[in-house]
């Protein structure tokens, strides 16, 4: 006799496929300075900070649906701060990466206080005029060079590594871990109570709350961690740029507004959809850079066209056809079938 | 007396943001759309300014005959063909599409007038001024912009409380499902509420290119001005988006006057000193 059970799985041979698949590829892009030519890797590191800064963005709008357009803000912020950290205290730059993340953390707390009595599209602007603040306040701090902006001093970029390829090489590897770091942070916020909370959240704020989640508290322990990582990345940004300025550290179209055309297309609100959408941008970018300004209208076009035509993007429609899904979040009834 | 002159010359500036706040605030009331592009369509707006005053070599005051009206036609032809289709109860759609939009008229513009700074020029009227006892000079031109901000908020301040548009503008704001059943067309109506958004953008443009200089890249920092006038007077009040605008401009003159890189600063502390005070802006109407 045949009885039917039925249990509740996360996993499925798709994500275990894809859990495989993505570990070799980890292994691969570890062993890219191997491998890879120098402009191939300056190309791929660039890359996964650009992963990371949509990711992180897609934490804050997609799950916790704070759309903030001043991302910029932690950016900028995380680079001055391993300026600062390696100029004036001499910390090393490899040490000065996650402080600046926490004082990023930090600086996000008073900044969310504030902002978050903000609602909407209005929050989205109030974000921007803190960027703005943290743009103007660091363009008058003249020990960093003041409107002009500084450069890491050559003592200090030689203190990180002994030759040059090795220096490259290192920093290729920092920004690959920045990368894998932060997707594994949000996964694992993701299946945790926390996420649970926030997947609600998402889904309906009136219904959540009345379940007792406390919206305000999931919002800004998320906006801190997005901020932290985000400063963690932004410094690291600004270690292989080896000089930053004002106008540089806080530009809202390189830090957000292509961000949130990445996250756009790639599709807003699934872990996946930053990763194609970030393999898109670079694609759109190493085909139709010589176009210059050209190029930043096509993809403003693109990102409309995404936006009204498949709001969910590339990843989300294939979703939502197929149920496709490689990361193992969302739960699913599995039927199995025994003999008795 | 440079104290008093600065005041006096903020409280000037004031009402140019007000001008870019207005519009701002006319359609988020209407249809709670925060459009990221406002600040490049002001910029636009000075731009075909530009256009239109080197030409037909008229005074740009004239010009506003031509760009009122062509900024009109694009605010309408804009929400019907894309807005309307962001509208919902998520705010990314819209969001997202005007910031697409805030990209696609900057680098064009940077495409057809390059990155070049430009300035348009009144004539005679730019130097007239008139003397105050007390050294202090008023200039007629930066008198005269002002006077209009204010004409332009008590004008749109009747229109949405005394003109049948603005009943529409009301009804569909308060309840878009019942003022369709009485038969107002929801998209036609938005359609409006954004030509004559875009309007006021229009004047506020033509204005800030006779004013200072500009260029393709100046938009998002009138956006970011509109914005904060908005929130500092209270959401949904015209006259308190005029004193929104004059505490701004006030504060960045006193902040210019203490040091000239103040000048901006000081125009952010003040508005989140007010946020962190009175979160809901000082005459707030609507939550």
């Amino acid at each position: 006799m045949t009885t039917t059970t039925y249990s509740i799985s996360r996993s499925s041979t798709v994500t275990r496929t894809a859990a495989v698949v993505g570990i070799l590829i980890v292994a691969g892009l570890i062993a890219a300075p191997w491998w890879a030519g120098r402009a191939d890797m300056r190309l791929l590191s660039e890359m996964f900070l650009y992963l990371s800064l949509a990711c992180l963005w897609n934490l804050l709008a997609g799950y916790a649906g704070l759309v903030s357009v001043g991302q910029q803000a932690f950016v900028g912020f995380g680079g001055y701060m391993l300026f600062a950290l390696a100029i004036f205290a001499g910390v090393s730059p490899i040490v000065a990466i996650p402080l600046a993340g926490l004082l990023g953390a930090l600086v996000a707390v008073p900044v969310a206080l504030l902002i978050f009595r903000l609602r909407g599209a209005y929050f989205a602007i109030g974000t921007w005029v803190i960027a703005e603040v943290f743009r103007l306040s660091f363009a008058q701090v003249s020990a960093l060079g003041g409107g002009s902006g500084t450069s890491l001093p050559v003592a200090i970029v030689r203190g990180m590594a002994s030759n040059r390829s090795m220096r490259e090489a290192t920093t290729y590897w920092l920004a690959l871990g920045m990368a894998v770091l932060v997707l594994v942070v949000i996964y694992l916020l993701l299946r945790s109570r926390n996420g649970l909370a926030l997947t609600a959240i998402r889904d309906s704020e009136v219904a959540s709350e009345s379940f007792g989640i406390d919206i305000w508290r999931h919002k800004f322990i998320v906006y801190i961690i997005a901020a932290g990582l985000t400063a963690m990345t932004g410094a690291l940004i600004f270690l292989q740029k080896l000089r930053i300025s004002p106008d540089a550290a806080f530009n809202v179209n390189d830090w957000t507004a292509f961000v949130i055309f990445i996250v756009v297309i790639g599709g807003i609100g699934t872990l996946e959809g930053p990763i194609i959408g970030v393999i898109v941008f670079f694609l759109l970018r190493e085909t139709l850079s010589d176009l210059g300004t050209t190029y930043l209208l096509i993809l403003g076009v693109v990102a409309i066209v995404v936006m009204l035509k498949a709001p969910k993007g590339l990843w989300g429609t294939l979703k939502e056809r197929t149920g496709l899904e490689l990361f193992p979040l969302s739960r699913r009834v599995v039927k199995n079938k025994s003999e008795k | 007396m440079d104290w008093i002159n600065a005041i006096i010359q903020g409280i000037l500036l004031g009402g140019l943001y007000a001008l870019f706040a207005a519009g701002l605030s006319l359609i988020f009331g209407v249809m709670r759309l925060v459009n990221i592009a406002h600040g490049d369509f002001i910029v636009l707006a000075a731009f075909l300014g530009l256009s239109v005053t080197s030409v037909l070599g008229i005074s740009p005051l004239l010009a506003l005959f031509l760009v009122v009206p062509a900024m009109a036609g694009l605010g309408y032809v804009l929400q019907r063909g894309v807005l309307n289709q962001t509208l919902g109860d998520d705010i990314l759609p819209p969001l997202l599409v005007t910031f697409g939009l805030s990209v696609i008229i900057q680098n064009g513009l940077l495409e057809i007038y390059s990155a070049d700074p430009q300035k348009m020029s009144a004539g005679p009227i730019e130097t007239a001024s008139i003397a105050l006892p007390g050294d202090l000079n008023i200039g007629v031109l930066p008198l005269v912009m002002f006077l209009v901000a204010v004409a332009v908020i008590a004008g749109l301040q009747w229109v949405f409380y005394r003109s049948a548009l603005g009943r529409a503008f009301r009804a569909v704001s308060d309840k878009q499902d019942i003022a369709e059943l009485m038969g107002l067309n929801k998209a036609h109506v938005f359609g409006l509420a954004m030509a004559l958004s875009l309007a006021v953008v229009a004047i506020a443009g033509v204005f800030l290119g006779i004013r200072t200089s500009f260029d393709p890249s100046i938009g998002p920092g009138r956006l970011i001005f509109g914005f904060e006038a908005v929130i500092i007077g209270g959401l949904g009040n015209l006259w308190g988006t005029l004193i929104g605008g004059i505490i701004l401009g006030v504060s960045q003159n006193i902040g210019a006057q203490i040091n000239p890189g103040w000048q901006l600063l000081a125009g952010h502390i003040a508005f989140l000193f007010v946020l962190a005070v009175r979160p809901r802006g000082l005459f707030p109407r609507i939550d």
